[in-house]
């Protein structure tokens, strides 16, 4: 349910996007180069970047899945336009208030507002820096803005997605994981 | 260096502090720093406060950026005053629709306090 709004919020900004000509004929060849826009290497790419950049950190890819805590923090940004699916960003609890305090050097003691905060930020940078790496993508798919979710025990899951990414990462002591999920693609 | 007064305009508080620390790294330690939420509490901190320099997200509910920037520029709200865009949108169509708007400056997240340096710190003719 939250998926659905999040991601029709994004289509309607795609919507709003204009497209010049050349944009449009690179469009018309995107489900051509569904190779190109599920390579794994962008969102490494991606989370390389946001996380080096924004918190100075160097990220490598985890093998299993990340670390389970009692309390997880999920972020999620919607894609709309060419692609529709969104970016979904999930940690734990201490893992979320490790990469807030990276972001902005102030220290947490729980999940607020400002924790929450900084990891919608995260969700936003991976989703605008993955579509950013896909020619073609980047200016004709729209984001929305994140929407974050915390608690214990849930699980998100896409119907019959048209492809999906899914890594795990870590740095330091902290373990994240980033999907992308695809159920569209013009 | 007199103290610049800037409106940092974003919907992510998280976010408007790593704009005014990379500001600061930057070299502008004399900071005189507005924040809003939105583009519509931007527009109404214009109506009641001068600014030197205007940094504003695209991306954002209620009104985005884009918005934000037409509406500053009809009401004649800050004239001569430069406005960076900060967005994770970094395709040309949206970087010409901000110039369009009138925004002097545009940078994409992630970035680096050098990044902000290298374009916003001409505007304000300190480079």
């Amino acid at each position: 349910m939250l998926l659905n709004g999040v991601r029709n919020a994004a289509i309607a900004l795609g919507r709003a996007t204009g497209m010049n000509e050349m944009e449009r004929t690179m469009a018309l060849s995107l489900r051509e180069s569904v190779h190109l826009v599920s390579d794994p290497g962008n969102l490494d790419a991606s989370v390389d970047e946001v996380f080096h950049l924004m918190l100075g950190v160097r990220c490598e890819r985890a093998a299993g899945p990340p670390e389970v805590e009692p309390e997880s923090v999920t972020a999620v940004v919607g894609f709309g336009g060419l692609l529709s699916g969104a970016c979904v960003f999930r940690t734990g609890g201490l893992a979320a208030m490790k990469i807030a305090q990276q972001m902005t050097g102030m220290e947490f003691t729980s999940i607020d507002d400002i924790v929450k905060d900084g990891i919608g930020e995260i969700c936003n940078m991976l989703a605008g820096a993955w579509k950013g790496k896909v020619p073609g993508l980047a200016a004709n798919c729209g984001l929305s803005v994140p929407a974050v979710i915390t608690g214990r025990d849930y699980n998100l899951h896409v119907q019959a997605p048209e492809f999906q990414l899914h890594h795990a990462y870590r740095f330091e002591d902290a373990s994240f994981a980033v999907t992308i999920v695809c159920d569209g693609l013009q | 260096m007199s103290e610049v007064r800037t409106l940092i305009v974003d919907d992510s508080s998280v976010m408007r502090k790593i704009v005014e620390r990379a500001l600061r790294q930057a070299g502008l330690d004399a900071l005189e720093v507005r924040e809003a939420g939105s583009g519509t509490e931007g527009l109404e901190m214009l109506k009641e406060n001068k600014v030197d320099l205007i940094l504003s997200d695209i991306n954002m509910p209620l009104m985005d950026g884009l918005e934000f920037l037409r509406q500053i520029r009809a009401q004649n709200l800050a004239p001569g005053v430069p406005v960076v865009m900060i967005t994770t949108e970094s395709s040309e169509e949206h970087v010409r629709q901000a110039i369009q708007a009138g925004a002097q400056g545009y940078i994409r997240k992630p970035f680096t306090a050098e990044q902000v340096k290298e374009r916003v710190l001409p505007l304000l003719g300190k480079a």
